[in-house]
């Protein structure tokens, strides 16, 4: 079949002899991939900056399909439905999952007990092939996948497998009472999320920074947000003391994570020498900018060694600092429901639409922020 | 674009402002949202510890490296790219250490590099030669950023004919 196949930082190609996908488990699903997306975390892969990321691997943590075989103990799904697939790999069973934290399943991670199961992301999150695939193997299908209601668009179906629950959680790991000010740092998809979910708790203001002029100028329209870029701010950490009125803002959002640019020192040890687990500069942003007792949220990606942050602050004002992967298939119904009431209009950011074939193509437009690109979608040539 | 020339009066924080403009304002307000929910859906689970009725395992026909941190494989996993080579050599010492460790991730990432160059060899055992342009997505670069892909390609260039002409010198002189 033809899949991604990963050949080193900057290198993918897609081969058309990757072996088919097989039922590994009674509770495994096979998937014939219809729409995948590259998420901006699939870029942290691209960039070799996510270690045990080996080469031949493929890529893919975000796609819809149609199940074409499922193992002996699936009764949720059957042969035929068209689901989207959430990137967390759940068992449903163990103690996370009952607590509805489904982004840190223990039964699907043997590599790492901080992280869990997540599709095509490397042997730190489980060493499963993801779904820049024309098939995929898809484990716990009783407990993920959820079938794409008739009326949903596959657009917004595929964007519901990650990053409009990331986004939302984004905002509800904000804590964010009536009449906040929240700033959400990145103008990528989660940022945009983000800023639009802010508005759904009630904030009372909402302000996105980014560097990139022609994402802000979407996410101004897209989630009626203030915009600044802050390659033209002295210091964006002063910026935001003084438009919010000297004291900082409620909510803080870290929606970049590794690869934040704006600091040459976190440039330096986070990218290009891999000395910390990413580039901090975002978070650090986030945590002097926020007000005393503010919440951080945090949703931007890091590598797993250790990070710069600016922790004396974070003790000195207060903060409340909450993170986590999104737990997909606890928000998915909410997110079904604003997609169908209007609310959320995810489609609106696809941006790209190319054949799998062209997938390097697609994650060098990406990466390079070229076209003006925000969102990109593969198309299996099967589907 | 707003400079940092902004001066702070400009600007107003808005509780109680009018936002009937943003569909869908508010409807998932919740005053009740303390730090721990809704990451958190509490319950006694965690307290009685790894007890709970597990899954089926998955058969475990390939190396899987664990964690040190966790007593057993979870019962699925992954089969991608079982560790091999000098990489899955390293990738082995790397998995004795725990996850708090550098010993655990310098190791990988020294082991990701080094399979990099075994999937060039593995490549050209198989007769493939691997297409650097069309795997770095160069076409793209090519049709949208033409300037800087002609700068690149000049002093990528310029380079090579340095170091070619530096291996090529006559020694003699």
């Amino acid at each position: 079949m033809l899949a991604m196949n990963y050949r080193g930082p900057f290198r993918i190609r897609a081969d058309r002899d990757r072996p088919f996908p097989e039922i590994e488990h009674p509770e495994d699903a096979i998937v014939k991939v219809t729409r995948s997306c590259i998420c901006g975390s699939d870029l942290h892969l691209y960039h070799g900056l996510v270690p045990d990321t080996r080469v031949g691997t493929t890529f893919g943590h975000e796609f819809i399909g149609e199940v074409v075989d499922v193992g002996s103990s699936v009764t949720k799904v059957k042969v035929g439905d068209q689901v989207m697939v959430p990137f967390n790999i759940a068992c449903g069973k163990c103690a996370f999952c009952k607590q509805e934290m489904y982004g840190m399943c223990h039964e699907a991670n043997p590599q790492s007990t901080a992280a869990g199961g997540i599709f095509g992301y490397s042997h730190t999150t489980g060493g499963y092939h993801g779904g820049q695939a024309e098939y995929v193997r898809v484990p716990y299908a009783n407990v993920g996948p959820t079938v794409i209601p008739d009326w949903m668009d596959p657009d917004d179906a595929v964007l519901l497998t990650d990053v409009v629950p990331t986004g939302y959680q984004a905002a509800e790991m904000g804590g964010i009472q009536e009449g906040d000010t929240v700033v959400v740092f990145g103008a990528g998809p989660i940022g945009i999320m983000a800023a639009k979910s802010a508005w759904l708790f009630g904030a009372g203001r909402v302000i996105v920074i980014d560097k990139l002029d022609y994402r802000l100028e979407f996410v101004k329209d897209f989630a009626q947000c203030e915009v600044y870029n802050f390659t033209a701010l002295e210091d964006p950490v002063v910026f935001i003391k003084k438009i919010t009125d000297s004291l900082g803002a409620d909510v803080c959002i870290d929606a970049v994570g590794a690869e934040a640019a704006g600091d040459t020192m976190n440039t330096m040890l986070g990218r290009k020498l891999l000395m910390q687990g990413g580039s901090t500069t975002a978070l650090h942003w986030a945590i002097n900018s926020v007000k005393k007792g503010g919440i951080v949220s945090i949703v931007g990606v890091y590598g797993p060694i250790d990070a710069l942050v600016p922790i004396g602050n974070v003790v000195n004002k207060g903060i409340t600092i909450r993170a986590s992967q999104a737990s997909v298939k606890r928000l998915l119904p909410k997110m079904i429901e604003h997609v169908k009431s209007g609310t959320i209009k995810p489609k609106e950011m696809i941006t790209h639409r190319i054949p799998l074939e062209e997938v390097a193509e697609g994650y060098h437009i990406f990466s390079n922020k070229l076209d003006n690109c925000i969102k990109t979608v593969l198309i299996p040539p099967s589907a | 674009m707003i400079g940092d020339q902004t001066k702070p009066e400009d600007f107003k924080n808005e509780r109680g402002g009018d936002h009937s403009h943003i569909k869908g304002w508010g409807i998932d307000r919740d005053p009740k949202n303390d730090p721990t929910y809704p990451m958190k859906h509490r319950t006694d689970e965690e307290i009685e510890g790894y007890t709970w009725e597990r899954p089926e395992q998955q058969p475990v026909n390939i190396e899987v490296l664990h964690s040190v941190e966790r007593p057993n494989i979870p019962a699925v996993f992954g089969t991608a790219q079982p560790p091999e080579g000098l990489s899955g050599a390293i990738r082995r010492f790397a998995f004795k250490y725990s996850e708090s460790s550098y010993g655990r991730w310098l190791p990988l990432v020294m082991a990701d590099r080094i399979g990099e160059i075994e999937g060039i060899v593995d490549d050209l055992k198989k007769g493939h030669i691997p297409n650097l342009f069309a795997e770095h997505g160069l076409k793209s670069e090519w049709k949208y950023n033409r300037k800087k892909f002609v700068l690149k390609s000049a002093v990528t260039a310029a380079a090579l004919a340095g170091v070619l002409l530096f291996l090529t010198r006559d020694k003699k002189d």
